[in-house]
């Protein structure tokens, strides 16, 4: 992991050179460290590492020149940019409020599509069934969707901002509520961003613990998108039979640290305390639970109406997904694997088999769903190696000593999503400047390119095939 | 179908007979003793102090519990009349004593405005600036384990045929006027639930630029539901709660 000073001026030409050399971008953020000016921080994912680009912005400085025509996967980050601190990349195609709600005016949009019998459809904020809110304008001649547009700005809630002066005990349970479904994710990128910092290393038992809950949390989201589809299509026992399994994820969960959702488990330098049940009795539920879903996955992929609605619906090119890099199942699906568990290993991972996945390439809500199925099994066993050797290791302690006071890092952790990546400055023991970028904010965008000749009804398939949370994206 | 049978019924009888899971629930920290010796700052979200744990704020982080096993503890349990509040003071534990009053008073109105819809309630969730995590929770209810349809207890798309407003989320200021119209649309009588810690108070965020730092300073809330997130459990009792399905709560030892 390096951090580069770079120019402003030539921040982009440096940053195009790095993804041309196989790096992928990882995301561009700007913030201010302790009062002082403007840095722009880029990073760029090879294998082994993110590193990382810092170029402060000269005093007085009302921009800098956009990345976005050469890099189009800038184009929310930047946007993002000019909305926290005012500065206009140049040359950037849209600058509209996208997590800062402005004024109406701010956000009134053209059109995109002329045409007889051509109408907008604004769907949300408040949305139909239990849903996070968003706003699609969704532009139809009446069934297929020439274009979408999306407005995440609604439930921005000033995290990025928020974490500023925290220490970082306190910061972590601000990590884990970033993007609630997936807390583990979040706490366990904050706490490698912290312990890179410190260059300290959790004990091996807590490294277990850390695997364990971060593929508990892939289970129980993979099952939430099962029970979205599967409800999409109207199957109602397999969307009973996915939430029962959901739930059953979750309630292990509980019974093993207590919060369903994993809170409280990831704090720097290892995790808040051991598993609440023996590792022979994970080993026994997680098991139960595999034959479970298992089961009842090959049920539904043996559903061919169900398979129907999601073959060749919401299709991304492989040449797209590979130019965004995008992330998580939705890259994997189109043929782009970017898996921070094998490319940049960490915690337990290391010294545990996680057997590569089939490619694929279709890049459909169907790919999708088969990616997220494979994870499903590969978490299954990673739970079952990471248990066993929890069992061996049971005078570990917990966590170790971790308290840096100053530096600079980024962290990283592969979430349900896909890669979650924050980068953290701590000065005098308190984070001076913390980024949290989730996997939804850097693949949402792509919704906009996935519509090409799917109608109305596949909506609610595309949106949950790509799994992912509102919250991430507005942050 | 037989797929869906093999496992029996897993149905929770709650709130007919008890049930383990809800009773076993870790929620909010409370108080074993006089907490005025402790540091405020102990707490990240600031709901220590020489009052007693303010439930609405507390995130269950577990720090005052680690820390000062003498002085707090975990309370026990997702369901019953203390686990939501009929006014916000109510989640302040132990009470002050001048609520009772209060509390009687937000019974009565509540009473006056549910005796209606005991046996057939319509639900709206918005989510104003939520982590995600609540919605999780809320759609668990319509899963096969809380099935709350069984309770004559349904979700609505439209404002205008629910009866109850469940809202999530720290108030985030882009969802204020959504969450006004919304409320606006349902017709009277109405409840509101504020589901989440972050709801009730806002949580680790407080008030500022982008958040209002709890609902009620845009719909007027009901029924107070701390957790982050509550419990499938504890969102069905404060649903019961509110339509006058269960005892009213506020007032309990938690």
């Amino acid at each position: 992991m390096t951090v580069t000073q770079a120019d402003v001026g030539t921040l982009r030409e440096e940053l195009l050179a790095m993804v041309g050399a196989g790096g992928r971008f990882a995301g561009l953020f700007g913030g201010r460290s302790e009062g002082g000016p403007l840095v722009l921080s880029a990073h760029v994912a090879t294998v082994g590492s993110i590193d990382t680009l810092q170029a402060p912005l000269p005093p007085g400085a009302a921009g800098f020149p956009a990345l976005t025509p050469r890099l189009g996967a800038a184009f929310w980050y930047e946007r993002v940019i000019h909305d926290r601190f005012g500065v206009v990349p140049d040359g950037h195609p849209r600058l509209a409020p996208l997590i800062r709600p402005g004024t109406p005016e701010d956000y009134a949009l053209p059109r995109h599509v002329a045409g007889y019998g051509v109408f907008t459809i604004p769907h949300g904020p408040v949305r139909s069934g239990v849903m996070e809110s968003i706003e699609y304008l969704v532009e139809t001649p009446g069934e297929a969707i020439p274009h979408l547009n999306m407005r995440v700005f609604y439930k921005h809630r000033g995290i990025a901002d928020r974490f500023a002066g925290t220490t970082p005990a306190d910061a972590v349970l601000l990590a884990e509520r970033a993007e609630g479904i997936a807390s583990v994710a979040h706490a366990l990128a904050f706490c490698h961003a912290i312990e890179t910092i410190a260059g300290c290393q959790p004990p091996p038992a807590a490294g277990l613990v850390r695997v364990l809950h971060a593929e508990l949390e892939r289970i129980a989201n993979h099952l939430d998108v099962a029970v979205r589809l599967a409800d999409a299509a109207g199957l109602a026992v397999a969307t009973a039979r996915f939430a029962l399994h959901k739930e059953r994820v979750q309630r292990l969960v509980s019974a093993l640290c207590g919060s369903r959702f994993g809170r409280g488990v990831v704090v720097p330098g290892g995790v808040g305390a051991l598993p609440l049940l023996p590792p022979a009795q994970i080993l026994a539920e997680a098991g139960k639970l595999r034959k479970a879903v298992t089961a009842d996955a090959g049920a539904l992929m043996g559903t061919s109406s169900f398979l129907d609605r999601l073959r060749g619906t919401g299709p991304l090119t492989p040449a797209r997904a590979r130019q965004h890099g995008a992330l998580g199942p939705i890259g994997k699906a189109s043929g782009f694997a970017d898996d921070a568990r094998l490319a940049r290993p960490y915690d337990g991972y290391p010294s545990l088999t996680l057997p590569p996945a089939p490619a694929h390439t279709a890049g459909d809500a169907l790919a999708r769903l088969r990616v997220r199925w494979e994870e499903v099994d590969q978490a299954f066993g990673l739970i079952r190696q990471a248990a066993d050797d929890l069992a061996e290791r049971a005078g570990d302690p917990a966590r170790l000593p971790c308290e840096p006071v100053r530096g600079r890092a980024a962290g990283w952790a592969e979430a349900p999503q896909g890669e979650v990546l924050y980068y953290v400055e701590l000065a005098g023991g308190r984070i001076a400047r913390c980024q949290p970028r989730s996997a939804s904010f850097h693949n949402l965008v792509l919704m906009h390119e996935v519509f090409t000749g799917d109608i109305l009804t596949d909506f609610p398939f595309i949106e949950a095939s790509f799994g992912l949370s509102v919250a991430g994206v507005a942050l | 179908m037989l797929r869906g049978l093999r496992d029996g019924v897993v149905t929770t009888r709650w709130p007919g007979r008890a049930d383990p899971y809800a009773d076993g629930w870790r929620g909010p920290a409370r108080e074993l003793g006089p907490a005025n010796s402790v540091d405020p700052a102990l707490c990240p979200t600031g709901a220590i102090s020489a009052q007693g744990v303010d439930q609405g704020r507390c995130i269950l982080c577990g720090r005052c519990v680690a820390e000062r096993p003498d002085l707090f503890a975990w309370s026990q349990g997702a369901t019953g009349p203390a686990a939501a509040g009929l006014s916000r003071e109510a989640l302040v534990v132990p009470e002050p004593p001048e609520t009772d009053e209060a509390v009687e008073a937000a019974r009565a109105r509540l009473r006056e405005r549910t005796t209606a819809l005991r046996r057939s309630v319509h639900v709206r969730h918005v989510d104003a600036g939520s982590d995600g995590s609540e919605e999780w929770e809320i759609q668990a209810l319509l899963g096969p384990v809380y099935d709350i349809h069984r309770l004559g207890v349904f979700f609505t798309a439209s404002p205008r045929h629910a009866d109850v407003l469940l809202v999530t989320g720290a108030g985030a200021r882009g969802m204020s006027g959504p969450l006004r119209t919304t409320y606006d649309g349902m017709p009277d009588p109405k409840v509101v639930i504020a589901v989440g810690t972050d709801a009730v108070s806002g949580g680790l965020l407080s008030e500022s630029e982008v958040v209002t730092g709890g609902v009620a300073v845009t719909v007027p809330v009901d029924v107070w539901l701390p957790g982050s997130p509550p419990s499938p459990f504890g969102i069905l009792n404060a649903l019961l709660i509110a339509v006058g399905q269960l005892a009213y709560g506020g007032k309990g030892t938690r």
